[in-house]
């Protein structure tokens, strides 16, 4: 595997070379698909056009998934040099479809991984220029006007106090929210994970469909508690948001990352970009208070604050969790399409038996009763039955359903719509059962 | 007498080569920038999963998953219940305004207008930060009151939202049917006896039902079709949602979401039908022109009390959001209270510098769009109403059904239709801002169209006989007569185009190419995506609404003047 590696490196490095020696000083326009905020790019590209005049940036705003769209509907004729966004799935996708072209960059002082989490695609299609951890964020004013406590773990937000106070955004429209999702899944194993995901989504108020639905509703207290990346707390923090955030013990930290595009029409200046978004210049510009992203260059955060969170020396982070991104990357669709099928479009049902069960365990509590606690165990196995195991998740067949495999067999609506019976029985069962305990506790 | 009957009808069943021809050609750009593009898209419907055989078995699948048919019963409850409720706002506005002396009446149309321009996601939090669960009323409420309301919470939030939203289609065409009522039949009715009441229910509602008709239909099938507002109160078991999650996630290989957006289309087609048919075989023109339309009345002390509290009382419900999107551009801090903690001008500071570029593109992409959509809507119009060419309809039901197309499925189709065409500088033809445009145009012409196919249903046919008779050609009557009176449901339908391809963004963002390409809504979407974007990002919608409000008076204006020197001439 090393050695392979090695060899790979090797190629790429003496294929740089050679072009480089050809190439021009990088100048024109670079054109740069990304789904990063103007308070992100805009910095950004002022500092680059800086370094590097005579090249200008041309920024084109579009969410991750129409980004990977767009590429592959204009592919024949590309006119896009980079692609710059934060979930590595996506990148994974494009490089899988032809559609990143290999980079060595040639910046140095950047480690291997963060936390547990290689930087660099290991074959050199996209590079890692900031990591972002996932936790919880939550109003300050809105915790306090309806007594929440401070949330610390995942499991926290299971407890009846959190009911009907908390965010997230739907897996499958955030590539942000499928990596908190997966991790969870592989922190705590498939069935374990897939209990701790459900009893929290007991308590969702909303499930959005976009990333930035959760912060938008936490910063404006319509909801008190989000799901989110670290950074949409750091941002709002720094705008003056009465919010807080938390990393939970069971999650990790991810990069954000950049490619070349496959027949780059400027590949000398999207290069540059890459070099510049790696260089200490380039690294200290995500610490401004409108990005506050964690640079990958360790040296960087001797200029930032003694309170900026640093992966690289705060041990909560060296005890995160190795992310396996060809695990999630395999059953992507299963596991955002299981989210949906039992939790999104049954969360009216899976709030109800949710309910009955905090109201049995405030009962067990005044008054303790085998009988009901029985009952409600059995309630909550019913909740956290899965129609799928781990093994079938990652199977040929169920991802053929989802990727529009060219070869025959199940439909997507029809996987979906047993999926849908499977949760609306077990969530009908668990409800009887779970009015049955309460009235056994009273 | 019976000759001339007959050589009259004879020469109505006939078409000029002129009009086949205008026929064509509407029918070729329908195709080019509509049909196909969408098909070569909406194909996957029909097709077998891992071949490309024809099949309805997705058809089938539909039909047998519950979460589908559920969604497909909410969309028409929630439909048919906006229509009601959108008629209860703008009942009484249009009526107040065009059959009274009202003062301001110019002034209220177009606040009355204004909901239809609320800017994409700014708008949904400034509507949170009012009406949410955690918004200045429901924490007022609560704080005095110890209770709250659910204004924006599931199905019924849904209908409170889009009724708000979508109720100027209705007062717009409705008060352009209104001022269009031959004053002589109300004169008539009242001297046989009927006043109060009895005369708007069986005189001066029946005579302006095309209007009311045209914005009730567009009501009903833009509540069907639309997707944000439910995505917003987080509503997904509704027909369009679904089809829109579908499409943009893990659903984009899957035939499903490409046979929601048929279902999509097919129940508008349906549903614009269904209002064609409910005005067939009756007759609503007049001939009398010039009267100025109904007779304004001077209202009784009481009267005007009554009517000004009326119309006070909507238009603060209707604009609230707009006050919402004003503080919100002024705030800093705006969470968890009942107004913002303190206020700056900052934001509209941050924008100033771009946001001229984006106001130009605006202006020239909705301005083009609306020009493109309203020569379409009359000529499309006309060939429906005044000729008998086959297939008429056809073009009539392809443009509306534009309506029920979702922006992003539009986007994708121009971008395989033209992205492999390029121009003479070697840039592919679908990165030319023209693009934007035509998208803009075609999503939009559903409500040009109807605006003035509704107008030209009150123009009695015997003028443009009258002036055949005189000797006038086909064209020149058109240029002559029939332009000039439709002029009324012209302008309306340029408004509405006008300003809603000003705030569109789903397909445009699929269209824009670079910054300097980009319109006000691109600029908005990009600012709403960070915390602290969310000043700057209100401060640009309010550069939107105040710029669209602006254009929308104008027009108002004109209105008026061309009224007011008909009446003059009378």
């Amino acid at each position: 595997m090393i050695t392979r590696r090695i060899a790979l490196a090797t190629a790429l490095g003496f294929s740089f070379a050679t072009s480089a020696a050809f190439a021009q000083a990088p100048a024109g326009k670079v054109t740069v698909v990304t789904s990063f905020s103007k308070d992100v790019t805009d910095p950004i590209k002022k500092a680059f056009e800086k370094a590097m005049p005579g090249v200008t940036l041309e920024v084109q705003n579009r969410n991750t998934n129409a980004g990977v769209k767009y590429l592959e509907e204009t592919r024949a004729n590309n006119q896009v040099d980079l692609f710059w966004a934060s979930a590595p799935d996506a990148f994974e996708v494009l490089k899988g479809k032809q559609l990143l072209t290999a980079y060595k960059p040639r910046a140095t002082g950047i480690p291997e991984k963060i936390g547990s989490y290689p930087i660099n695609d290991p074959q050199g299609f996209y590079s890692g220029f900031a990591a972002s951890g996932y936790g919880i964020m939550w109003n300050e004013r809105y915790a306090k006007a309806n007594k929440l406590p401070e949330p610390k773990d995942w499991q926290d937000l299971a407890k009846p106090v959190f009911y009907d106070h908390v965010s997230i955004a739907s897996p499958a429209r955030s590539g942000t929210t499928h990596l908190t999702i997966e991790t969870i899944l592989q922190g705590e194993g498939w069935d374990k994970g897939w209990r701790t995901i459900k009893e929290m989504s007991g308590n969702f108020r909303t499930i959005t469909d976009r990333s930035f639905g959760v912060p938008e509703a936490v910063n404006s207290g319509q909801v008190g508690v989000g799901i989110v990346i670290d950074f949409f707390a750091f941002s709002a923090q720094a705008s003056g948001f009465p919010v807080k955030f938390v990393y939970p013990s069971v999650t990790t930290v991810v990069p954000a990352n950049v490619g070349i595009v496959t027949n780059a029409p400027n590949k000398a200046a999207a290069e540059a970009f890459i070099e510049f978004l790696l260089s200490p210049n380039g690294q200290e510009v995500l610490l401004e208070p409108g990005i506050r992203r964690l640079p990958v260059n360790p040296a960087v955060y001797a200029k930032a604050g003694a309170d900026y969170p640093n992966p690289f020396t705060d041990p909560r982070f060296q005890k995160m969790i190795g992310f396996d991104v060809d695990k999630s990357e395999a059953r992507t669709a299963v596991v955002d399409t299981l989210f949906d099928q039992l939790i999104s479009f049954q969360l009216d049902a899976l709030k109800g038996v949710t309910k009955t069960l905090h109201e049995v365990d405030a009962a067990l509590a005044r008054k303790p009763n085998p009988q009901a606690k029985a009952l409600a165990d059995e309630a909550r196995s019913l909740i956290a039955a899965l129609p799928v195991t781990e093994v079938q998740s990652a199977s040929a067949e169920l991802r053929g359903a989802f990727s529009g495999a060219k070869e025959k067999g199940a439909r997507q609506a029809e996987v979906e719509s047993q999926w849908a019976s499977f949760a609306r029985d077990n969530y009908g069962k668990a409800k009887v059962k779970a009015d049955e305990a309460l009235k056994a506790a009273r | 007498m019976t000759a001339i009957l007959a050589t009259v009808s004879a020469k109505r069943l006939t078409a000029t080569p002129g009009q086949i021809a205008l026929a064509l050609a509407i029918a070729a750009f329908l195709g080019l920038f509509l049909v196909l593009p969408v098909a070569t898209v909406l194909y996957v419907a029909f097709t077998e999963k891992g071949t490309s055989t024809f099949t309805l078995v997705n058809i089938y699948d539909f039909v047998r998953t519950e979460l589908f048919m559920r969604s497909l019963w909410n969309s028409f409850y929630v439909s048919a219940m906006s229509v009601v409720w959108a008629s209860v706002v703008a009942l009484p506005l249009a009526y107040l305004t065009t059959r009274f002396a009202f003062r301001g009446a110019a002034l209220v149309q177009t606040l009355g207008f204004l909901p239809l321009i609320m800017p994409p996601f700014v708008g949904a939090v400034a509507m949170q930060l009012f009406f949410g669960r955690n918004g200045s009323v429901n924490l007022l409420l609560d704080d005095w009151f110890d209770f709250k309301i659910g204004f924006m919470e599931g199905l019924n939030g849904v209908i409170f939202v889009q009724s708000v939203h979508y109720f100027p289609f209705i007062l717009i065409n409705l008060s352009a049917a209104l001022r269009n009522i031959d004053r002589a039949m109300e004169e008539a009715a009242q001297n046989l006896g009927s006043s109060g009441f009895r005369l708007f229910r069986r005189i001066v509602f029946p005579l302006a039902m095309p209007g009311y008709l045209a914005g009730a239909s567009l009501v009903f099938v833009k509540v069907f079709d639309d997707l944000a507002t439910p995505l917003l109160l987080n509503v997904k078991d509704m027909l369009a949602p679904q089809a829109y999650l579908r499409v943009t996630s893990i659903g984009i290989a899957d035939p499903m979401g490409y046979v929601i957006s048929v279902v999509l289309v097919v129940a508008s087609v349906a549903a614009m039908w269904l209002s064609a048919l409910a005005l067939k075989g009756r007759d609503y023109s007049t001939t009398q022109r010039g009267g100025g339309g109904l007779a304004r009345r001077v209202m009784t002390p009481f009267e005007a009390v009554y009517g000004y509290g009326v119309v006070i009382l909507i238009l603060a419900l209707v604009l609230a959001p707009h006050l919402g999107l004003l503080l919100l551009s002024f705030a800093t801090i705006w969470s968890f209270s009942p107004l913002p903690d303190a206020y700056t001008v900052a934001h509209y500071a941050r924008v100033f510098g771009e946001s001229s570029l984006y106001i130009k593109n605006t202006l020239i992409y909705a301005s083009i769009a609306g020009g493109i959509d309203i020569v379409l809507g009359v000529a499309i119009a006309y060939l429906v109403l005044r000729t008998k060419l086959v297939g008429r309809e056809w073009l009539d039901w392809a443009a509306s059904a534009a309506l029920a197309i979702p922006g992003v499925v539009l986007g994708i189709g121009y971008l395989r239709m033209f992205y492999g065409v390029t121009l003479p500088d070697g840039t592919p033809l679908a990165s030319f801002w023209i693009m934007i445009v035509l998208a803009l145009a075609i999503r939009r012409l559903p409500y040009a169209l109807r605006a003035c196919h509704a107008a030209l249903q009150q123009i009695s046919v015997s003028l443009e006989e009258a002036a055949e008779n005189l000797g006038a050609t086909k064209a020149r009557t058109v240029r002559r007569v029939v332009v000039p009176l439709m002029a009324g449901g012209i302008l309306a339908g340029f408004v509405t185009s006008f300003s809603t391809a000003a705030v569109e963004l789903s397909a445009t963002l699929m269209l824009v190419q670079s910054n300097s390409d980009a319109p006000l809504a691109y600029g908005l979407y990009v600012f709403m995506q960070s915390a602290a974007g969310r000043g700057p990002g209100a401060a640009l919608g309010v550069v939107a609404v105040l710029l669209v409000a602006l254009c929308t008076f104008l027009s108002q204006l004109i209105i008026e003047r061309s009224q007011k020197a008909k009446g003059m001439g009378h």
